[in-house]
């Protein structure tokens, strides 16, 4: 077929990197193999147009593209071949349906007539990915692929963002077909954002006029929805004092008067006693995960409870709700917050205090400014957040470097966290890492990681010395999976069952790898150190050997709720 | 054991591969069992209807799977009814021996009795059709099983009508066609 007009006539492959360069893609974490050459080959003719990061195992190219996708806004995209490449991204893949991360997974696939034969690495993506997706959608035609990419962007990227898969036949990714580009601006059957009822704001802002003691959770929608500064507005007009989930920390920055700290598990007292004495309790764009809300039975009986989401499945999912505005953050927190009175809620606020002094009374003090015996974990990454200025970006792993981080890491913009929230993906830390540096160039990537999950993508250190990837890991190292430990001495009688562990020298693992390391076990040597690696030109890994026993508090354990609260020794385990 | 209460879930979705397979991971993932089942095309060209039975506890259960389910992309609507709300019916077939409908009255006063149709007759079978609730076709299954023996037995999954006044999805793909309009408008 010859051209006709001006429509080309080109490979579905081509076609395909055409379309990504029409949704804005500068940048592919990917893996290539049998049933993805044709794209590759194809990507070869755009080399400067889109750059591609070689990650070492399909696994680290869906955690970057969720680094670079919490750092920058953008949408991650990831590419690689099918069955093992496709299987490989199933972790990551889930870990962003989870955590509401726009990402457009492409994947390899064998050739149409081959499907369902068992052929050579095929598997059923999409059968297998249906259920970890927003959307995932088999293109079997070169003339599809415009049209299934154009709606995968459009589909991860509105609304509640998510991971989508486009599963892509090695005949369509070789066939011709004439390539025209239109972005996609409605699906009829899919309605990101919702109307708004304007009743639901007139009641919400009514409720909270009422208030005499508010609090508000911000979760991982304000930064999704780019809300940060409705917010800020928002909590301002009303004083409504507010505590974050994990993933909704660095919406305002840890500094902000109103900032009573973290929700949950491990979050800070105040704001988990202060759920239960509330009139009115504000939750935004935040789903009550049972590690935010310990035992649903218990939490906030006493108050009346908003509830602002962009996704009406959440509303009375984990907890009934009195008055639920759907919409967008980004509009609705402002309407609402037009009908605010300016208000002042300083007494209230002031019952806050009692809880802080008494958390670092018993806690945190010791946490981050022990004066003798090993190195703690809040102590070096309270140190590392204060030598970046509380400017850095922190990615973490999971467990307690994640929990630290959490707590101990301060926020002075928005999108300064990246972490594994719903799924507590071990292995995330590093590969994130990475992305997050692409996502945000010029800022300071902190990776704090444990000697356990550092070891389950450490072969993304290849991927950092290849692209001379500029981030800092923190390697908490106590030689155990700390959480669990943790929870094996309160709840399972200090029975140890195959948490210790026999580690490398991580350091010449680093050199290995071309990458500066260094090992610090005294506390003399800390600030040097951090120093050092902040003043390095390049990727640094600063290995901690911590406390072997440090334990994370405040815990209010699973299913429990604040009355169960756990601090630590002093009143002896359990009080 | 608590009581559970049988909910007809209808669903109008896109006509896309996987669409069933979505919708049955919601169902596995809430340990609902699919009772009976039910797709066919809908009215309006390019938009399947599914119609869903489950037993569950409580209707927050339910309100939760209908929110699961709306929510996926290929899915136009989803809503969930008891049985007040709805005409239903069920379609159901059974095969008898000819010899023994011919040696008696016996099939012909069932026949009469439960309103049910012969449809077909041969030498060797004959094959009666009845339409009704689930308990309508399974008193007929009963009585024929006891009198004279049943060879094969099917019967369909429901197939329902609400009987209210709900938002006509003709009328609902007006809305959205202009919205399109509006959001295309705007785009340009």
């Amino acid at each position: 077929m010859e051209e006709k007009s001006h429509i080309p006539i080109i490979t579905g492959s081509e076609a395909l990197i055409r379309s990504l360069i029409n949704e804005g893609v500068d940048t592919i974490f990917g893996y290539p193999g049998g049933a993805a050459i044709p794209i590759f080959d194809a990507l070869y003719d755009h080399k400067n147009e889109i750059k591609h990061i070689l990650v070492r195992h399909e696994q680290g190219a869906v955690h970057a593209a969720e680094g670079y996708a919490r750092a920058s806004k953008k949408v991650g995209v990831v590419l690689v071949t099918s069955g093992p490449g496709a299987t490989n991204t199933i972790t990551g893949i889930t870990d962003a349906m989870m955590d509401s991360i726009p990402l457009v997974v492409i994947t390899g696939q064998v050739a149409s007539s081959l499907l369902g034969t068992d052929a050579f690495q095929e598997a059923d993506v999409i059968g297998i990915t249906q259920p970890i997706t927003k959307w995932a959608y088999q293109v079997r035609r070169a003339e599809d692929i415009a049209w299934a990419v154009s709606r995968a962007f459009y589909i991860a990227a509105n609304g509640r963002p998510g991971p989508v898969v486009l599963d892509i036949a090695k005949d369509a990714q070789n066939n011709k077909t004439p390539y025209t580009y239109q972005k996609t601006t409605f699906i009829r059957s899919y309605q990101p954002t919702p109307d708004i009822d304007e009743e639901s704001i007139k009641k919400a802002a009514e409720l909270i006029n009422q208030a005499k003691k508010p609090f508000a959770l911000v979760g991982h929608g304000v930064i999704l929805g780019n809300a940060e500064n409705e917010l800020k507005e928002f909590l301002e007009k009303g004083d409504i004092p507010f505590a974050s989930t994990v993933l909704g920390l660095s919406a305002i920055p840890s500094s902000h008067p109103l900032n009573q700290g973290m929700l949950g598990m491990h979050g800070n007292i105040g704001p988990n006693m202060k759920t239960n004495e509330c009139d009115v309790l504000i939750a935004i764009g935040m789903r009550f995960d049972d590690r935010v809300t310990g035992n649903p039975q218990t939490y906030a009986k006493q108050a009346k409870i908003i509830h602002f989401d962009i996704d009406p499945a959440e509303i009375d999912k984990n907890i009934k709700v009195d008055v639920k505005v759907i919409g967008d953050v980004k509009e609705t927190l402002p309407q609402v917050a037009r009908l605010l009175k300016e208000n002042s809620h300083k007494d209230w606020i002031e019952e806050f205090k009692p809880y802080k002094e008494q958390e670092y009374e018993r806690v945190i003090k010791d946490e981050l400014h022990p004066e003798s015996g090993e190195i703690k974990m809040g102590e070096v990454i309270n140190k590392v957040s204060e030598a970046t200025g509380n400017d850095a970006i922190c990615v973490t792993d999971v467990g307690q470097n994640q929990m630290m981080g959490a707590r101990y890491f301060k926020f002075s913009r928005p999108r300064s966290l990246v972490t594994s929230g719903g799924l507590g993906t071990m292995g995330f830390g590093l590969p994130a890492g990475i992305g997050a540096k692409y996502g945000a160039p010029d800022r300071t990537v902190c990776v704090f990681v444990g000697d356990g999950g550092f070891q389950m993508t450490i072969q993304e250190l290849g991927t950092i010395m290849e692209y001379g990837v500029d981030v800092k890991i923190i390697l908490l190292n106590n030689n155990y999976l700390g959480m669990v430990r943790q929870w094996q001495e309160l709840f399972y009688d200090e029975r140890y069952s195959e948490t210790h562990m026999k580690n490398p020298d991580f350091v010449k693992i680093a050199e290995a790898y071309g990458i500066k390391g260094r090992k610090v076990t005294q506390r003399e040597e800390l600030d040097d150190a951090i120093s050092e690696m902040l003043n390095h030109k390049g990727p640094y890994l600063l290995e901690v050997k911590v406390e072997t026993k440090g334990m994370v508090y405040p815990m209010i354990p699973a299913g429990g709720n604040i009355t169960n609260i756990l601090l630590g020794e002093k009143n002896g385990k359990g009080s | 054991m608590q009581e559970k209460t049988l909910y007809t879930i209808t669903i109008f979705s896109e006509n896309k591969v996987g669409v069933l397979n979505q919708i049955a991971t919601i169902f596995t993932r809430r340990q609902l069992n699919i009772e009976t089942l039910s797709v066919s095309p809908s009215a309006i060209k390019g938009i399947h209807k599914f119609t869903i039975t489950t037993f569950a506890e409580s209707e927050e259960v339910m309100k939760k799977l209908v929110n699961q389910i709306d929510k996926r992309v290929d899915i136009l609507k989803a809503y969930y009814n008891t049985n007040d709300d709805l005409v239903h019916q069920e379609i159901a077939l059974y095969k008898i021996e000819t010899e023994k409908l011919l040696a008696t009255t016996q099939v012909e006063d069932l026949v009469r009795k439960h309103n049910a149709l012969i449809l077909d007759i041969n030498e060797h079978s004959t094959v009666i059709q009845k339409t009704g609730h689930y308990e309508d076709t399974q008193a007929l299954f009963d009585e024929l099983s006891e009198s004279i023996g049943v060879l094969q037995f099917v019967r369909s999954g429901r197939i329902a009508i609400t009987k209210s006044r709900v938002e006509r999805l003709s009328d609902m793909l007006e809305k959205l066609e202009e919205k399109e309009e509006k959001i295309k408008n705007n785009h340009s």
